[in-house]
């Protein structure tokens, strides 16, 4: 399986998802925002956390219309696989593959800190390692995580059991105490939480891993 | 010549604008009491090399959709200035 991962100018988080994709055996491309052709071969496409274009506008806005984007929303309209974490969330939001946006956190504050999510019903690639109402530890680090849908959509998001992780005890505001969501076709998985943050016991958990393994295993068996 | 479009731009109604709430809690706190609500947006200036007002009216729309303005959280107005 093989994974590329997007840096957009700002991008923080890249490299730590490039050695999460590595370190569950797929291979990984480095790929840059400015870039008009995927390359060969490219199962998943990753969007990393950070501050791409220093969040102006607003969060994920400009990288939303980076060129590398063009090509991800036509690899998305093919059935292919896209992971966006954190700042990569705020950019499907942007560019309409995923439904609602990300505001600023309730309490305002920039959250740094390890949270509980329960694993949502959505049934994925991405949670095939988990099971519905697991609790796991996972790391967040966001100004701006506090998801907001129309009531319409969240009604979808809900009937057609499309949310992947909601917060145990939500730290800023997300509707629902949603933490993650999947696109209708399930390949599209957007997440506020850094599950690349929590693949080794060194870094204070390794619930993170499961999504990871999840891919690996699930692109071996469709192979 | 020029034509110069300022956009303003706020958070929907009914969407949390914990920034606005957090600048009328301070200005409550300075005095001010007869404050009912704040909201915080922004405002951007465009100037655009045309005297064809009805043609960057149409641009400043189109850019307001495509990219300054999330319309899923956001509302928007343009005015153009004298």
């Amino acid at each position: 399986m093989k994974a590329g991962v997007i840096s957009f100018p700002g991008s923080n988080c890249d490299r730590d998802l490039r050695v999460a994709f590595d370190a569950f055996g797929m291979k990984v491309v480095a790929l840059w925002h400015k870039e008009t052709c995927l390359p060969e071969g490219i199962d998943i496409i990753a969007l990393p956390g950070g501050f791409s274009y220093g969040d102006y506008l607003r969060c994920g806005a400009i990288a939303a219309h980076s060129p590398i984007c063009r090509e991800v929303k036509k690899f998305a309209d093919r059935g292919g696989y896209v992971l966006g974490v954190c700042n990569g969330f705020q950019i499907l939001c942007e560019m309409g593959l995923l439904p609602g946006g990300l505001l600023c956190n309730a309490g305002i504050k920039f959250l740094g800190k390890s949270v509980m999510l329960r694993v949502g019903e959505a049934r994925s690639v991405f949670t095939a390692h988990y099971t519905a109402g697991d609790l796991i530890e996972i790391p967040i680090a966001h100004h701006d995580g506090n998801y907001f849908a129309a009531a319409n959509e969240l009604e979808s998001l809900e009937g057609e059991s499309r949310i992947a992780f909601r917060y145990a005890q939500n730290p800023n505001g997300s509707a629902r105490d949603i933490a993650g969501i999947v696109s209708t076709n399930r390949r599209i998985l957007g997440m506020m939480p850094h599950p690349e943050r929590a693949i080794d016991p060194l870094l204070g958990s390794k619930d993170g891993g499961y999504l990871f393994h999840g891919l690996a295993q699930g692109f071996t068996q469709s192979a | 010549m020029v034509l110069k479009a300022r956009v303003s731009i706020l958070p929907k109604k009914d969407i949390l604008d914990p920034q606005g709430q957090a600048i009328s809690g301070a200005l409550k706190n300075m005095g001010f009491a007869m404050i009912e609500n704040v909201r915080q947006g922004k405002i951007i200036e465009i100037t655009l090399s045309t005297d064809d007002r009805d043609l960057a009216e149409k641009d400043i729309e189109i850019m307001c959709r495509q990219l300054l303005v999330n319309q899923v959280i956001e509302s928007y107005e343009i005015a153009f200035l004298e």
